[in-house]
């Protein structure tokens, strides 16, 4: 019986982060909307256009092969199972040891691995300088993210996240210079990530960066709802590390009850509503930075990381 | 007599029974090679020696037999050849014999386009059994001669086609750099024998060595062992000689016999060398361990010959691994044996996982070059249409070796990050410092690696086709398309299973660990991957792959089902743009252009110009991109500049007359005398 609890309740977080990634995506064109004074669409639009898409048919240019095809499910499949890996309302879940940190980011590898070549299958420039500028952004972005895990593993003990957000919460953790390191690398990380400004902008694939819009040029449909949503559970997975790791407060642990767990809930939705407004705030008072630039933002990322991991080395209570 | 018994002391003749099977065939393959079914008799023997080869040490190895020895009265007159099984030796022949089974597969289709199957033929089975000798030897002089024997058949396999003038300088560098590897070995077995030449493993394991030669003799090993495996600086001659020779003996090449150089590395420092490692010799290791996995993809994301790139990433790969055996160092010397264990076990996975994906790629580049005669990726592209098989297998190897979960190559890049994560524990501030730089310098290869396969995938597999032979490809052979899912197969399970290889690397790591290994991982619930207890850090491949398959298909299930499953073939959208002509595509330049910019202009000293021709001239422009090796550079050419120099200097000696000869030898003399005189 406990078992199947269990299940139910892993079951739940997989749809809850499903349900909630479109939401996600909608505050956060509405904040926008709102700080640039345009009324903008409503936040329940990206359902809308998901719904919309998944029942036009597929336009597929001649030259696209079966991995064409294939990449949106198998994208959005290691996405959503990243995703959920991530501590959301309850730490310890049923499954929560399957895989850790570093598994995460390396599922998040996979997604973006198959999405570059998705770009390159049907042979247009717009593909492949979406593929080639995704992948240069990542060969810094990816290092950054494990230099920020290595910090918190060093911290914790272990890189499995629910280890890590029942680790924060216990009281000798206290503020330390590594671990706003490692803030900064992560938030820099997510920006870079998502494509959001200043490193891409989401609105648009024609503009001089054109990274992840234009590698998506070619899709339509169903296939095209996938990767928006795939988009949305990345934006989601980001928010969600960012709150389990830097603010696990609110969190229910397992076996707490249905009590707790909505309580859990109700806090995750309040932290993500805050992330996004965060990332909408930010998005609107800052410019685009050329795409040649980005490598030395991500830099930085990477040595903020780097720097945390080295201080925990020289000693744990920095 | 039990059967188990019997068949340990028997299987150590039997073993070395095959290798000399390997050499007759090489003989055979002499008078056979002109005739049209030789190849398919020597390929065929090759497979079979090399399967029964691969049973015995896996039998060998699971279960768990103590090391058989055999003395032949071979070599040297007062020494014999030595042979030795035991879980080292047994683990490697399974790397080895693996990568010889499925090369043997892939030729047996392969083998047909053979131009010069007389240049081949004979050599292969000669090579495979060279490797297999090198592991089994228990003495120096065994060793070395198994060595030099492997060394020069692969490089006879490298000049089969010596027309070409790139394959004979190849060649020629081939045959320094293995020279200059011996000679270290040479002198590092000469140090370890001691002044009483206790030439056999066995009296050196009881010997002793000082500090001071027992780190004379590590420096000896990494250069002679290095050298072999390709580990910056010493790595000039690899992505040069492995490309050159056919594919299937490319494969074993980059899969298997840097493999054998890494049998080489650890059999000397943790096995023959004994206790005394200090801490710096892990330092050392390490850092060129790092240097060398960063340095060789970028190397490999700046080639656009599909070959070379995948021997340059071999390099990365070397480096992989040289940082998992450097902590294991650096953990023994600090009496940390069981972090010492997981690093271990993270680079002997790491040796099993490449001679898996990279054997994988190079068969699969050897299936594209019999369909199109290309390994130049700039006249590739669209092969996934025609080939869609290979095309299928080569995308499962490049996914494993970006270390993409659930496949293999993650697997071992995940322990070793694990084995990173641990070291904080150790008291050198040095290491302190340089742990995490290198855990730096391995998650920056890794993700290089993601996009130097993209590269590699994208650029050959996908998109139009750029030339009219990449156009006219046909779908591979089943020989060598059974040898591809072979590979693939493999790289999957061990992904997926990664706790059985853990038990199975457990003898071996115990065997040069005094005995510490990581816990039994069999008996963990889903085949979980716990390393360490009371670090809590978990993976399971199993449960991830599960967990996508079933996430993928209800997804498509559902969206086929409830919302639309219609489909329709239109010309690309592309922006509006009507894009015709394949040469608008992105090239491998093109794509590697970022990379190139951001890493490359530090490193490469990458120069891009554009010539515009002025108004009104109808002459196309030209690009230019300059690149500059810097270890060659900095390294190699002014070595060679000097010996070029000083031998022109002293080139007149050649042409002097019976007199001044005379006197010269006279003065030598004289100087000779004074010397003896002097010494005195």
């Amino acid at each position: 019986m406990a078992l199947i609890a269990d299940y139910l309740v892993q079951g739940c977080q997989m749809l809850l982060i499903l349900l909630l990634a479109p939401l996600l995506t909608g505050w956060v064109r509405a904040v926008k909307a709102r700080l640039l004074r345009r009324r903008g669409p409503s936040v329940l639009q990206p359902y809308r256009d998901l719904s919309k898409l998944l029942r036009k048919e597929v336009v597929l240019a001649d030259s696209a092969s079966w991995l064409f095809r294939v990449a949106p499910y198998l994208i959005f499949a290691a996405l959503w199972v990243a995703a959920a890996l991530v501590p959301t309302f309850a730490s310890g879940l049923l499954f929560s040891w399957t895989a850790d940190l570093i598994a995460i980011v390396a599922l998040l590898g996979t997604a973006r691995f198959f999405l570059a070549l998705a770009g390159l299958d049907v042979g247009t420039s717009f593909g492949g300088i979406g593929s080639s500028r995704e992948m240069m952004i990542a060969s810094l972005a990816e290092p950054a993210m494990l230099m920020m895990v290595f910090t918190l593993s060093l911290l914790a003990g272990t890189t499995e996240l629910s280890s890590v957000a029942r680790f924060m919460l216990t009281a000798e953790v206290g503020l330390r210079v590594s671990l706003a390191l490692a803030l900064l690398a992560l938030v820099m990380v997510a920006i870079a990530e998502n494509a959001r400004i200043p490193v891409d902008n989401p609105a648009t694939h024609l503009e001089l960066t054109m990274v992840h819009e234009a590698m998506v040029l070619e899709y339509s449909g169903r296939h095209l709802a996938l990767i928006e949503l795939s988009a949305s559970l990345k934006l989601l997975l980001y928010l969600s590390l960012l709150g389990c790791i830097f603010a696990p407060w609110g969190m229910a642990t397992a076996g707490a009850g249905p009590v707790a767990y909505l309580g859990g809930a109700a806090i995750y939705v309040a932290k993500l509503a805050l992330g996004g407004l965060l990332l909408a705030l930010f998005e609107t008072s800052i410019a685009k930075m050329r795409v040649f630039r980005v490598d030395q933002f991500l830099g930085a990322a990477l040595m903020l990381g780097l720097l945390g991991a080295l201080l925990l080395f020289v000693s744990r209570s920095l | 007599m039990p059967a188990g018994v019997r068949f340990a002391t028997m299987s150590l003749p039997l073993l070395l029974g095959l290798p000399m099977l390997l050499l007759a065939v090489g003989v055979y393959a002499i008078a056979a090679a002109q005739r049209p079914e030789g190849g398919r008799q020597v390929y065929g023997i090759a497979l079979f020696a090399c399967v029964v080869l691969l049973a015995l040490a896996l039998g060998h190895l699971l279960a768990g037999r103590a090391p058989t020895t055999l003395t032949l009265p071979l070599g040297l007159p007062w020494l014999g050849a030595h042979f030795r099984l035991d879980a080292l030796a047994a683990f490697f022949l399974i790397v080895v014999n693996l990568g010889g089974a499925v090369a043997s597969l892939f030729a047996l289709g392969y083998g047909q386009h053979e131009r010069a199957p007389e240049r081949v033929l004979p050599f292969f089975p000669a090579f495979l059994a060279g490797m297999n000798l090198v592991l089994l030897a228990d003495d120096a002089f065994t060793f070395l001669f198994a060595w030099e024997f492997m060394s020069l058949s692969s490089w006879a396999l490298v000049m089969a086609h010596h027309q070409e003038p790139a394959n004979a300088r190849a060649g020629y560098l081939y045959l320094v750099m293995a020279c200059f590897g011996t000679l270290a070995l040479l002198l590092a077995f000469g140090l370890l024998a001691g002044p009483d030449g206790g030439y056999g493993f066995a009296a050196i394991r009881a010997g002793t060595t000082s500090p001071g030669f027992a780190a004379l003799v590590l420096v000896l090993t990494l250069l002679g062992a290095g050298s072999k495996a390709g580990l910056v600086p010493l790595h000039v001659w690899l992505p040069l000689a492995h490309p050159a020779a056919p594919s299937h003996v490319s494969a074993l090449m980059s899969g298997v016999m840097t493999k054998v150089a890494v049998y080489g590395f650890i059999r000397i420092v943790f096995d023959l060398l004994g206790e005394p490692a200090l801490w710096w010799w892990g330092g050392l290791v390490l850092a060129l361990g790092g240097i060398t996995a960063v340095l060789g993809v970028l190397y490999a994301l700046m080639q656009h010959d599909l070959k070379r790139l995948l021997a340059y990433h071999t390099v990365e790969n070397i480096g992989i691994i040289f940082i998992g055996l450097g902590l294991a160092l650096a953990f023994q010397a600090n009496q940390m044996y069981a972090s010492a264990a997981l690093a271990l076990t993270a680079a002997l996975f790491h040796v099993l996982n490449h001679s898996l994906f990279k054997s994988l790629l190079f068969l699969g580049t050897g299936a594209v070059l019999t369909a199109t005669g290309e390994r130049d990726m700039e006249r590739l592209g669209g092969l996934i249409h025609p080939m869609p098989w290979t095309a299928l297998a080569f995308l499962i190897g490049s996914a494993a070796i970006s270390a993409l979960p659930p496949l293999n190559g993650f697997v071992s890049e995940w322990l070793t990050f694990q084995a990173i994560l641990i070291s904080p524990e150790l008291p050198q501030w040095l290491l302190k410092f340089l742990v995490p730089a290198v855990g730096a310098l391995l998650a920056l290869s890794a993700a290089l690696a993601a996009t130097c396969f993209v590269k590699a995938f994208g650029i050959t597999f996908l998109g139009r086709p750029r030339s009219p032979a990449a156009a006219g490809a046909v779908e591979t052979d089943r020989y060598s398309l059974s040898a591809l899912f072979v590979l693939a197969a493999l790289c999957l399970l061990a992904g997926i299973l990664p706790g059985l290889v853990v038990d199975g690397l457990a003898p071996v790591v115990s065997l040069l660990n005094g005995g510490a290994r990581l816990m039994a991982q069999h008996d963990r619930p889903w085949l979980t991957l716990v390393p360490v207890v009371d670090v809590k850090s978990t993976y399971n491949g199993l449960l991830v792959l599960l967990f996508m398959t079933l996430s993928g298909f209800t997804a498509a299930f559902l969206i086929h089902r409830l919302a639309s499953n219609a489909a329709r073939r239109g010309p690309a959208w592309d922006c509006g743009f009507p894009d015709a002509n394949p040469a608008f595509q992105y090239t491998a330049g093109s794509f590697a252009q970022p990379i190139r910019r951001v890493f490359g202009s530090i490193v490469f000293q990458a120069r891009e110009r554009v010539m515009m021709p002025p108004p009104g001239d109808l002459r196309p422009a030209r690009f230019e991109v300059k690149l500059r090796d810097p270890v060659w550079e900095r390294g190699y050419a002014p070595v060679a500049h000097a010996v070029v120099a000083l031998s022109s200097r002293f080139n007149y000696l050649q042409y002097l007359t019976i007199r001044r000869y005379l006197s010269l030898v006279f003065g030598a003399l004289v100087v000779l005398l004074l010397g003896m005189v002097l010494w005195r």
